[in-house]
């Protein structure tokens, strides 16, 4: 159920700001600011924010941080421009006082609220943009990617297919940095994987406006024996019901980028292909550790609803962001990066480390093959791929932040 | 000397031809009129001589110059200004506006982007206003005067250009009887005055009769007929396709106030 | 390449035409008659999508037959049809007075309540639709499969056409539709019940874009961006076709089809702006689309929309004026923050006034204004990060950016005038964003470019607010000398009648190209501001949405007012910041505001002031 999502500053403006307030004994709560596309990403982003108000819920109730303080985040939608979001981002540090600010989902926005966050020297936790220039080319000090960035989950794919006799490949990927980079990630791992394998046809639909129909014709034209897909949401059904009908998936090895999490799983529905290599998030199959159940457990309890992709990522981050407090027991920035560097921290998918060289998390995701349960897709043959086995080589970090 | 000539200019919309071998001079200080029923191609003519159209066939000539399918702007550079048959004014101005606009255009002065445009040409455009008895109203927004006061402002927009040629197309429609006369008068008093040559088309046989030098007669995109008032009205195919009774009764009266 | 693999691409091109051309033929209908460039079009076509997706799996539970599919399919083109009504009678009606501007102001306001609507009604979460009974195999063509529902989908187009012939041909009132596309003022002297009339046209317009929706279900999930999705290429195709021609928009939708069936063989990165080159080509060849007519003469004696005779500021207005000027300067007196929002607030009202000094003072209405805000931002961006030139240099060279760059464009839209010229200018503002977006190597494409903050001595938000405030205000001040002197008066002037205009030795493409310029490079040096501001740039700098953000405030400021737009970009940037951090849905709440602002101030804030000083004198 979407629903409206009152902050403090509109309580504070129908003037009910004091009772919302805590009462004086407490020690004022840490504020932390986070901002994402809730209006325009709501899919992904509402169940993030929810996981994430379970989860501080969760460690206010254990003692809170640093000593008895409690959590509290300040939800904000980024309006997903870079503009928009970097205003918000000034807002939050300057009205609400937030110690520092994570979120955002889309790269363009991510790396925006990066450099922002690099010119007030304050923590930016970018949770979810993919995009790989975020901890290399782009990266800064003050800014930390919790997701397995385009590069790793690509990596995790290729893996999944090393040795395969498949070697004519067609790749189909939205048209924007995040379809790009992973295409050119899957060509640059594609020959170590396969030798003598090729790339025989490209297509990059503009986003959101997938001609199908064409699309699916001209990969079926070039013969390919495998098909590397990025595409997702909207464009993804279309992509697959076209595909499905006009038999371009028969016979042919799929390999697809977030195909497994929940967030696009569920659109498919019925026509969730068979057999497709994917990375995802099979909830209902995760077994360790222990911790991920009662997680699960609590937030289909007080949503009502499934978890996504967004949730884990959500529940995950305040968990490290707990960890991170208690660890530096201070609200100095500096401080604090000092202390994300390679913090490792004990979350419900097991441990999750900041990597301190490149400021990459190595929270991992699942590698499996999609199929269809009843109505519903999900992932059969699933395992955890750990983050920290597919992280960038450290030389090739070294050689892309220099130059930052 | 001749100001004006036109030599077969020739128009054609689609399968309408509009205007066929028209030719025709004027002199300066000469008041020519066309008349013909509607349809006939006067505003067609109009508009090959002033560039609003360019004509399939013919040439226009200005003093001696070739201005044949040259753009209005540069025809109005020349030194002719024009009215148009639905007035053509700038709404949104005032009135006195209107004929600062024009002589701002006149002195080529509407590139300048510091000027205080409503103090420019003040002295200038109320003497042109004074000329065409519109001086009071200058302060008036143009779109709150009567139809006829709008035909007036025209005339002084267009003699803002100090020309030497005046094309009015259908000066006088939408007037009372009054007004016309008065309008016609004025008219034929400037280009007198100033020797600037006037090509007119008039329903108004009245008008026409009192005021025109010289008259041409087009039908149907052709000239059947041409001279003095005296001549078209006594000739017997123009009585015929055109003039009719009322026209008979029109040049009637002409003589006798011209005798009388 | 094969040739059965040509004609089933073919085939692919007409299926996507087909649709198309249904969304695209309500569209140029409802333009047509009621002259209103519908953005809420869009909308339509989506809930047509998210109605099928409720009604037809419920219908199909009763029995899985394709008569039921269709029949569900049609009735969610009614229900659209009867939302069409709803937005007429309740919203449009009040509306149709106030100047054509404002009216594609509040469709816009549309836009954004139907979008956070669908959201509450219908959830986040895409939802596919069934496939159609019947027709949810592939057929075989020559060796190529090919789905059976896009052929059935080829017939739609031609029998819609055909509908639509008769409709308009056979019935009373379709030839009522005919006359008012005609001529306007016809119909009204023909004593038609025009409200009657502009209603039924709505309906029809709106069940023919739910008809779109509702057959794309087997195709692809409602989601909740169908609607921007779709609306830029219904334009285009009306465009194209011409504004108003059925006919027109079929022979477009064609084009338009097979453009990007074969355009992804061999561009497969630039379908997106393929269609814009392709409208923009059209264009300048022919000013009216393929089968449009001519707008019928101007020059009636109506006021022209937008600035009248400009007159010196009185006492009130400078009193006010000065007190904008003493509170912008004193903004640091309150928080940080309010200073970030203050900057923010003169950068887009300079952008604003440039845009009001072309559709406000010269009648040029640009779609695509966003583009020589972006291009100058782009232009000081590019030589900060990639030249290493600090910051005073960079500004210097942004308005030099959007200047030129508008002089291009510039060239060839001023040939143009009316809707066809709003169309160009968003064709080449969407070639200008394509540009920037796929340039990667030098643009950054669409993750943008990082690193432009301001030189040191203005890198605290205080100074680069007195900065700001000083660019912007002596740029104003100096465009606002323009409209007042000679230049501005003969942009006016050629607007109220480009026939005098030209009469009295104006030139009035080169006035027009010269302002547009002008407009360009003042858009750009407020672009080059906006990036030291932000720190970054990206291709939403020259994007539709903010175009359309520009447009929504001059008309909430008033185009007819000099300084308006100042005050509509204060105003709608301060609505979209106070309802933002409230809540999720501040799309609605903005839609809300505009559509308000639009019925209560019809001549927007200035008007308002205007008549509170009548009143009060
Ligand atoms: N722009 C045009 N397009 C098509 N036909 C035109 C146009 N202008 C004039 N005509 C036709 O040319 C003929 C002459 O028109 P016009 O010169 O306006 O006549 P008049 O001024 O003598 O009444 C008419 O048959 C008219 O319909
Ligand atoms: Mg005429």
């Amino acid at each position: 159920m979407p629903r409206f999502s009152l902050s403090r500053r509109a309580l504070g403006a129908t003037g009910l700001a004091l009772l919302a307030r805590p009462g004086l004994a407490q020690p004022a709560p840490i504020r932390i600011g986070e901002l994402n596309s809730y209006a325009r990403m709501a899919a992904f982003a509402v169940p993030y924010r929810n996981a994430m108000q379970l989860a501080q819920d969760a460690v206010n109730a254990a003692g809170g941080v640093m000593g008895g303080r409690r959590i509290e985040f300040v939800f904000r939608d980024d309006g997903s421009t870079p503009g928009d979001a970097v205003r918000v981002a000034e807002e939050l540090l300057t009205r609400e006082n937030v110690a520092f600010i994570a979120g955002t989902f889309l790269s363009n926005v991510g790396l925006a609220v990066a450099d922002f966050a690099n010119q007030r020297k304050r923590l930016f936790l970018a949770t979810e943009p993919l995009t790989d220039a975020i901890t290399m080319a782009q990266g800064n000090r003050y800014t930390w990617r919790v997701r397995p960035s385009t590069f790793m989950q690509t990596k995790m794919l290729v893996e999944a297919i090393r040795g395969r006799n498949v070697k004519r490949w067609a790749i189909v990927a939205p048209n924007y940095e995040y379809g790009q980079s992973a295409a050119a990630n899957f060509k640059r791992l594609l020959p170590g994987a396969i030798p003598g394998a090729e790339i025989v046809a490209e297509q990059f639909p503009a986003l959101g406006r997938v001609d199908a129909g064409a699309t699916v014709g001209a990969l079926g034209a070039s013969r390919p024996d495998g098909i590397f897909n990025v595409l997702f949401g909207a464009d993804l059904t279309a992509f697959v019901r076209e595909g499905n009908t006009r038999g371009l998936f028969e016979r042919r090895t799929v390999v697809s980028l977030l195909t497994g999490e929940p967030e696009y799983m569920i659109p498919l529905g019925e026509e969730t292909p068979e057999g497709w290599i994917v990375t995802g998030y099979p909830w209902e199959q995760v077994e360790t550790p222990p911790a991920h159940k009662a997680y699960v457990d609590a937030y289909r309890a007080r949503f009502n609803d499934t978890p996504r992709k967004g949730s884990l990522l959500g529940y995950v981050t305040v968990q490290i962001i707990a960890n991170l407090l208690n660890k530096a027991n201070s609200l100095d920035n500096e401080a604090l990066i000092d202390a994300l560097a390679d913090l490792r921290t004990d979350t419900v998918v097991g441990p999750v480390t900041m990597r301190g060289l490149d400021h990459q998390g190595t929270l991992g995701t699942w590698v499996g093959e999609t199929t269809l349960r009843g109505r519903q897709g999900t992932m059969k043959n699933a395992r955890y791929a750990d983050g920290a086995d597919y992280l960038f080589p450290e030389d090739e970090v070294r050689a892309a932040r220099r130059s930052a | 000397m001749t100001l004006l000539s036109a030599d077969g200019l020739t128009k054609r919309f689609g399968g309408v031809l509009a205007a066929k071998d028209v030719s025709f001079a004027l002199n300066a200080g000469e008041m020519l009129a066309i008349i013909g029923p509607n349809g006939a191609g006067k505003s067609t003519t109009f508009n090959m001589v002033g560039g609003q159209l360019k004509p399939d066939g013919g040439r226009v000539t200005l003093a001696g110059h070739d201005i044949t399918g040259m753009p209005p702007r540069e025809v109005c550079r020349l030194g002719v200004g024009r009215t148009f048959q639905v007035a053509q004014t700038f709404l949104s101005f005032s009135v006195l506006g209107n004929v600062q606009m024009a002589l701002i255009a006149h002195h080529g002065q509407t590139r300048r982007l510091l000027a205080e445009a409503s103090a420019m040409h003040r002295e200038a455009a109320l003497a042109l206003l004074d000329r065409v008895g519109m001086a009071a109203q200058a302060g008036r927004p143009i779109g709150e005067l009567a139809y006829g006061d709008v035909k007036r402002v025209e005339l002084a927009i267009a003699l803002a250009a100090a020309p030497r040629l005046l094309l009015m197309d259908e000066p006088t429609a939408g007037m009372a009887p009054a007004e016309r006369a008065s309008l016609m008068a004025l008219v034929s008093a400037i280009a007198q005055r100033e020797g600037i040559g006037v090509l007119f088309t008039e329903h108004d046989m009245d008008a026409v009769f009192a005021h025109a030098d010289r008259i041409l007669v087009l039908v149907r995109g052709e000239i059947i007929a041409r001279g003095t008032p005296e001549e078209v009205r006594a000739d017997p195919e123009v009585q015929r396709v055109y003039l009719g009774h009322s026209g008979t009764r029109a040049a009637a009266r002409a003589r006798r106030a011209a005798h009388g | 390449m094969e040739w059965s693999f040509l004609l089933v691409q073919a085939l692919s091109g007409l299926a996507s035409a087909s649709s198309l051309f249904v969304i695209a033929s309500g569209l140029t209908i409802v333009f047509g008659v009621t002259r209103i460039v519908n953005f809420a079009h869009g909308s339509f076509y989506m809930l047509g999508a998210y109605v099928a997706v409720t009604l037809v799996p419920w219908l199909l539970e009763f029995d899985r037959s394709p008569w039921l599919f269709f029949a569900g399919v049609l009735v969610s083109a009614v229900v659209v049809g009867l939302f069409g009504v709803l937005m007429e009678v309740t919203l449009l009606r009040r509306i149709y007075r106030v100047p054509e501007l404002f009216q594609l102001l509040a469709t816009f306001g549309v836009v954004l309540i139907v979008q956070d609507l669908v959201l509450l009604a219908w959830g986040p979460v895409d939802i596919p639709g069934p496939r159609a009974p019947g027709l949810r195999h592939g057929v075989y063509i020559l060796d190529q499969r090919f789905p059976a529902y896009e052929l059935f989908l080829i017939f739609v187009g031609p029998a819609v056409l055909a509908l639509l012939w008769l409709l308009m041909h056979r019935t009373r009132f379709g030839v009522l539709i005919r006359a008012a596309t005609q001529d306007r003022e016809m119909v009204g002297a023909l004593g038609v019940n025009q409200a009657m009339l502009f209603t039924g046209t709505l309906f029809l317009g709106a069940a023919l874009a739910g008809l779109g929706g509702a057959l794309q279900i087997p195709r692809v999930s409602a989601n909740p961006q169908m609607d921007l999705s779709v609306i830029t290429e219904a334009f285009v195709v009306t465009v194209i076709g011409g504004m108003g021609s059925v006919p027109g928009a079929f022979l477009a939708a064609l084009l338009i089809g097979q453009l990007q069936a074969f355009g992804v063989l061999v561009f497969p990165k630039i379908t997106l702006v393929l269609v814009f080159l392709l409208m923009a080509a059209v264009l300048v060849v022919k000013p009216w689309g393929l089968l449009g007519r001519p707008e019928a003469a101007a020059g009636r004696a109506v006021l022209p929309e937008g600035i009248l005779d400009p007159r010196p500021l009185d006492l009130a207005g400078k009193l006010l004026a000065a007190v904008a000027l003493l509170g912008v300067l004193a903004l640091p007196l309150l928080d940080a923050y309010a200073v970030k929002v203050g900057t923010e607030v003169l950068v887009l009202a300079l952008a604003a006034f440039s845009l009001n000094f072309l559709v406000g003072n010269g009648g040029i209405v640009s779609f695509g204004h966003a583009a020589y805000f972006g291009l100058g931002a782009y232009g000081a961006g590019l030589l900060v990060t990639r030249a290493g030139l600090p910051m005073e240099p960079a500004l210097v060279a942004a308005p030099i950016v959007g200047g030129a760059s508008a002089a291009l464009f510039g060239f060839f839209v001023v040939r143009l005038s009316g809707i066809y010229l709003a169309m160009l200018t968003l064709a080449f503002a969407q070639i200008a964003y394509a540009v920037v977006f796929q340039w990667v190597e030098v643009t950054g494409g669409d993750n943008g470019l990082v690193g432009v903050w301001p030189s040191a001595w203005a890198a605290s938000r205080e100074a680069y607010h007195y900065l700001t405030a000083a660019v912007t205000v002596a740029a104003i001040v100096f465009l606002r000398r323009v409209i007042h002197a000679p230049f501005g008066a003969t942009l006016r002037a050629a607007r109220d009648s480009a026939q005098r205009a030209d009469a009295i030795g104006v030139d009035v493409r080169m006035h027009r190209w010269l302002g547009f310029t002008l407009a360009g490079a003042a858009a750009g040096l407020a672009g080059g501001l906006y990036a030291f501001s932000k720190g970054s740039i990206d291709p939403t700098l020259l994007g539709i949405p903010l175009s359309v953000d520009f447009l929504s405030m001059i008309l909430l400021g008033g185009i007819q007012s000099v300084l308006g737009s100042i005050a509509g970009a204060a105003a709608f940037h301060a609505v979209k910041d106070f309802f933002m951090p409230l809540t999720d849905h501040w799309r609605l709440f903005l839609g809300l505001s505009i559509i308000a602002m639009v019925l209560i101030f019809p001549r927007g804030l200035a008007g308002a002031w205007a008549s509170l000083r009548g009143r009060a004198a």
